[in-house]
């Protein structure tokens, strides 16, 4: 399948010399959910920005709809509508106009048909005639949305959707976020919560420093980073782990007074149930136990490991 | 070509104007209001003619022209400028539109208000003196073509802008001298003979010429150095606007 989205070897160093980005290459399918995912300052928003035209690539070259971006930058942009992360709106004008200047922007004849559906599709129908400073926060990103569909993008970038999101808004974002995939629209959002991409996503793209560490299908990312660990105190040190518990591979600090334990929560069978009857019949007692799902950034060391080895 | 982006942008800004037409207009009619009863009738009483034309009516081309180069400026400065400020110019940025199209909407849409604004205060002086217009073609020519070309600097500026401070700048540092000692109040022909040679490196000084022969056929200087020097500082802002969108300066990192 055609990529819609084709991303080849781009670069970024801005004037400071700080490279944003070093040699990003990545296709995006038709019609899927993209997320990208890594830390802040990954380079997320470099790499999206350059895509919608908003910086300048230092090297590299993307299409969009087979569109270059830089040569045929009026068939790229026109295919695509940006939703940025930070709220930016004339706080004076009402939600129609500005809407409605976004699809002449955008080069569309006027649709009132069109900019109702999306009104409505996006709960703003009602708000129309209001200014943008009287909405809450949650409406105010919302017409972010409808003003990058107002022209009727065929990908569309969701910038960090749902950072400093109520949950409430959060799953209500994720349900639009699905029907505009249903409607057919391709969409690359970025995120650094991975609950967020794991619910979202056909396709997880890993960023970091400025690379793409991998590309994977949700699924299968997910089952590699569904790693947890158990840390399980000891009332007194051992100096050694029996060897009836080697099976477990378990970690011993370097006081003995804790040990731990990693397991796959996907797995059927996470083995603790019997790592703790064990631990009873070879006669060792427990202070506390604490388990910890490996964070973001853990996840990221270990990507980096394993590509780099 | 991009029409429908032009349009667009065109009508959000002239929206932004007739928002607030009241305040929009009231103030410059009352400021030369001022100015009509200072210079007009306070001084002017006591100010012989000049070149045969009243004082009261001698200024009003001048005044014009204070008002309209002001106001073109810091409509298209403020106007692109402001997208800047808060991040809606992202939109500008992402959108298939070249930065001709962009400019045309904005420098239309300034230029217009400013238009606008001119024809209100011509309106206003005819209350207060009696003027005559020996050459509409021209006299409309000119603040058309003044318009265009201080909201195309105004434009400039508000792209080069890095804060509001340095947007008032230019209005306040470059245009109110420049016009003040540009002949508004005066034929530069008043001045001793040093000052008329050092007032001919003073652009604006070609505008209110070229203006006021408009109205009452006499000029300070000649009318086609007057029209040859405002196209020639139309072309060099429409020449700087080209490199900055070609380069993307302050504009895309």
């Amino acid at each position: 399948m055609t990529p819609i989205v084709k991303i080849d070897q781009v670069t970024k160093t801005y004037d400071g010399g700080h490279q944003a980005l070093k040699g990003v290459s990545l296709d995006i399918v038709q019609g899927e959910i993209l997320a990208l995912l890594g830390p802040n300052g990954a380079g997320k928003t470099t790499l999206i920005s350059i895509i919608c035209g908003i910086v300048n690539a230092s090297g590299g070259r993307i299409t969009v709809g087979g569109h270059d971006t830089i040569t045929d930058y009026r068939g790229a942009r026109g295919m695509i509508g940006l939703v940025p992360q930070e709220t930016t709106l004339e706080p004076f004008e009402r939600v129609m106009n500005t809407v409605r200047f976004s699809r002449g922007l955008f080069g569309c004849p006027p649709d009132a048909a069109h900019l109702e559906k999306v009104l409505r599709q996006l709960s703003l129908w009602d708000k129309r005639d209001s200014k943008i400073m009287k909405l809450s926060g949650g409406m105010k990103r919302r017409v972010l949305i409808a003003k990058a569909l107002a022209h009727e993008p065929r990908v569309l970038f969701l910038d960090e959707p749902t950072a400093g999101v109520d949950v409430e808004l959060r799953k209500e974002m994720w349900n639009t976020v699905r029907d505009l995939q249903a409607d057919g629209v391709t969409i690359i959002l970025t995120t650094h919560y991975i609950e967020e991409a794991e619910a979202m996503a056909d396709r997880i793209g890993v960023i970091a420093k400025g690379e793409i560490l991998l590309v994977e299908d949700t699924a299968a990312l997910m089952d590699r980073m569904g790693k947890k660990e158990m840390r399980i105190e000891l009332q007194a040190p051992l100096a050694a782990i029996p060897e009836a518990l080697g099976e477990f591979a378990l970690e011993r600090s370097e006081d003995g007074a804790a040990l731990t334990y990693t397991y796959d929560t996907r797995g059927e069978r996470t083995g603790i149930t019997r790592l703790l009857a064990d631990l009873q019949s070879e006669g060792i007692a427990l202070r506390d136990v604490q388990t910890k799902q490996s964070s973001l950034e853990e996840i990221f060391v270990d990507l980096v490991r394993e590509e780099t080895q | 070509m991009n029409l429908h982006a032009i349009a667009a942008i065109y009508r959000f800004e002239m929206a932004r104007f007739f928002r607030t037409i009241w305040q929009s207009m009231v103030s410059p009619v009352i400021s030369t209001s001022l100015y009509f009863v200072v210079f007009g009738a306070a001084i002017g009483s006591r100010i012989q003619e000049v070149e045969g034309i009243s004082y009261g009516a001698f200024i009003v081309p001048g005044l014009i022209m204070l008002s309209v180069l002001t106001l073109s400026l810091t409509n298209a400065s403020l106007g692109i400028y402001f997208p800047k400020f808060i991040g809606t110019i992202y939109e500008l940025l992402s959108a298939p539109v070249s930065f001709l199209e962009i400019s045309i909407g904005y420098v239309g849409a300034a230029a217009t208000k400013s238009l606008i604004i001119g024809l209100i205060i011509l309106a206003t002086s005819f209350l207060f003196v009696p003027i005559q217009i020996l050459h509409p073609f021209w006299m409309l020519a000119f603040l058309v073509l003044t318009c265009l070309t201080f909201s195309l600097f105004g434009f400039i500026v508000g792209i080069w802008a890095k804060s509001f401070e340095q947007l008032n700048l230019v209005p306040m540092l470059v245009i109110t001298p420049l016009v003040f000692l540009g002949g508004s109040f005066y034929s530069i022909t008043m001045l001793p003979p040093f000052w008329q040679t050092v007032t001919l490196f003073n652009p604006v000084v070609y505008l209110i010429s070229g203006f006021r022969w408009s109205f009452f056929g006499q000029a300070d200087v000649s009318i086609w150095v007057s029209l040859l020097a405002i196209t020639g500082f139309f072309a060099l802002c429409l020449a700087i606007v080209a490199w900055i969108f070609r380069t993307g300066w302050r504009i895309r990192s």
